[in-house]
């Protein structure tokens, strides 16, 4: 990656960086366990519109501030992060030409992944299983998805990051 | 269109079969059954037919993402089996600072406002309120004192050791939130106060649970209501000693290990124990809620509510139990006796006292 190509990299940090404090932002304790997943909708937005800046490294670096931030076991949000911004990579191209509930629809995908890998690794240390109700976060994730996507677009042009 | 054509043609193409068209594929495939291919031309069809990939410099990001979820199962293995990677996380956790700062801050500042704008009123009344429950503590510590002195007397008396009082330190949570399905906290002191892994902490009403991991200004605490939280205790009725075992939810404690023959009711108040070496003896954990004793089953199921406000409490006391320097403060007299003994006996020394108390 060539750096003086690429410009805006401030703009993709600050985003992420807003991606991980809404991750901690405390609320309410009926709404703890409904809390999207800010760091996984926004990686997914960059490695959809620049792939050749945001990847699956940024994507494994961001899952593993979110392990130290939220206290979870070193490398599980890494892990799973790593393999969302892969599959968003390898679908970019068919993803990008989507409409945009089309797009939300591959994003519940992703985003159910993340928190499926995430619930293995518990699993795995012997945490007890989770209902249905532990996917609400990507559902939620989904129905705010067009707005991180205009949002994010208008920014991506507002502040040429390329 | 001669087999040399097609390859010149196919030699020509920019990017070496990017733009390879399903025409000049199915033509090179079936010069390639029917074997024509001069040599080497096998190699160029190699190259055309794989797939180009974003990534011309570097690895490809499949290479990437399998080193990668290597190394993090790598991390995870490592974290689990704990110790193995503290001092990394505790480094890291320096990274992440500044975000639970800039978290912390709305409260910070909205706290300064209100006690910088308090009234003169309001401090008064705040003051006189303050000054009656001091007054009330004080009274009440009159007596412990003189229960304190005696206890210990008659504890000399039992050839056992027993320490009241250890050295601790006032800390807050740091209000971010954590993984809502491990219960966790994290305290606004780290090892830069000499806080360490196992640390117990407590709050006003009793014992919350213990430090996990230490970063240099931050740490994180596991509750004792977390599903990977076990801690001893025993019945301060009886002394019964057994384990209460997180339960996942914020107000439940489990006992499974209660036989049904046990006498354990409803109302009674559970204490650390001392066993385990983690927590120090005597500290409220939970009043016991209901006890349900099923013929078919060994042990009763036994339930209990946390004493301490384990969602509710803001300001949290860290314990350090083997602090040999409360025992200056408890008193010269038994100081030269007491310290070899509790070197060897360590904290299973009061419960055999306990036991032979309560016949």
């Amino acid at each position: 990656m060539i750096l003086g190509r690429h410009h805006g990299g401030g703009v993709i940090a600050l985003t992420f960086v807003i991606a991980l404090l809404l991750t901690i932002v405390p609320l309410p304790d009926w709404a703890r366990t409904l809390r999207p997943d800010w760091v996984g909708l926004v990686l997914i937005y960059w490695c959809l519109a620049l792939p050749d800046r945001v990847g699956v490294g940024i994507g494994w670096f961001m899952g593993l501030l979110v392990d130290l931030l939220t206290g979870s076991l070193l490398g599980q949000h890494a892990m799973a992060l790593a393999i969302v911004a892969y599959l968003t990579l390898k679908l970019h191209l068919r993803v990008r030409l989507f409409p945009v509930w089309q797009q939300a629809l591959t994003v519940l995908v992703l985003l159910i992944l993340h928190q499926m890998l995430s619930l293995w690794v518990s699993r795995f240390m012997g945490r007890p299983g989770a209902t249905l109700f532990y996917y609400v976060p990507s559902l939620l994730g989904m129905f705010i998805w067009p707005l991180i996507y205009t949002t994010l677009r208008s920014l991506r042009r507002g502040f040429r990051v390329s | 269109m001669s087999a040399v054509e097609t390859c010149s043609r196919w030699n020509k193409t920019p990017g070496g079969g990017g733009s390879l068209t399903p025409e000049y594929a199915r033509i090179v495939l079936s010069f390639s059954r029917q074997a024509v291919f001069p040599a080497g031309l096998h190699q160029h069809l190699h190259r055309g037919a794989f797939i180009k990939l974003i990534f011309t410099q570097g690895p490809s990001i499949t290479t990437r993402v399998v080193l990668l979820v290597a190394l993090s199962i790598a991390l995870m293995m490592m974290d689990h089996r704990q110790n193995h990677v503290d001092s990394l996380r505790a480094g890291l956790s320096v990274l992440v600072y500044p975000l639970q700062l800039a978290i912390e801050m709305p409260r910070t500042v909205s706290e300064w406002f209100r006690e910088s704008l308090a009234t003169r009123r309001q401090l008064q009344e705040e003051n006189v309120s303050l000054r009656t429950q001091l007054l009330m503590l004080k009274a009440r510590g009159q007596k412990m004192q003189a229960l304190e002195t005696e206890n210990i007397r008659l504890r000399e008396l039992l050839d056992s050791s027993f320490k009241i009082g250890e050295r601790v330190l006032v800390a807050e949570l740091m209000s971010v939130d954590l993984d809502p399905y491990n219960h966790q906290v994290l305290i606004n002191k780290g090892e830069l106060d000499k806080i360490y892994p196992g640390q117990p902490i407590l709050d006003a009403d009793g014992v919350m649970g213990q430090v996990v991991h230490v970063g240099p200004y931050t740490s994180t605490a596991v509750l004792i209501t977390d599903t990977s939280h076990a801690l001893p205790v025993q019945v301060n009725r009886n002394g019964i000693r057994t384990i209460a075992l997180g339960s996942g939810t914020i107000n439940r404690l489990e006992l499974p290990y209660i036989p049904n023959n046990a006498d354990i009711q409803p109302g009674d108040l559970l204490v650390t124990s001392g066993l385990g070496g983690r927590f120090p003896p005597g500290y409220p954990v939970a009043i016991v809620q209901f006890v349900q004793h099923d013929p078919g089953r060994s042990f009763a199921a036994v339930v209990a509510t946390p004493s301490a406000k384990l969602n509710r409490s803001r300001e949290i006391l860290l314990v350090w139990p083997d602090d040999t320097s409360t025992l200056e403060t408890n008193g010269t007299v038994q100081a030269e006796t007491q310290l070899p003994v509790e070197d060897i006996q360590g904290d299973a020394g009061p419960v055999p006292a306990v036991t032979e108390e309560n016949p």
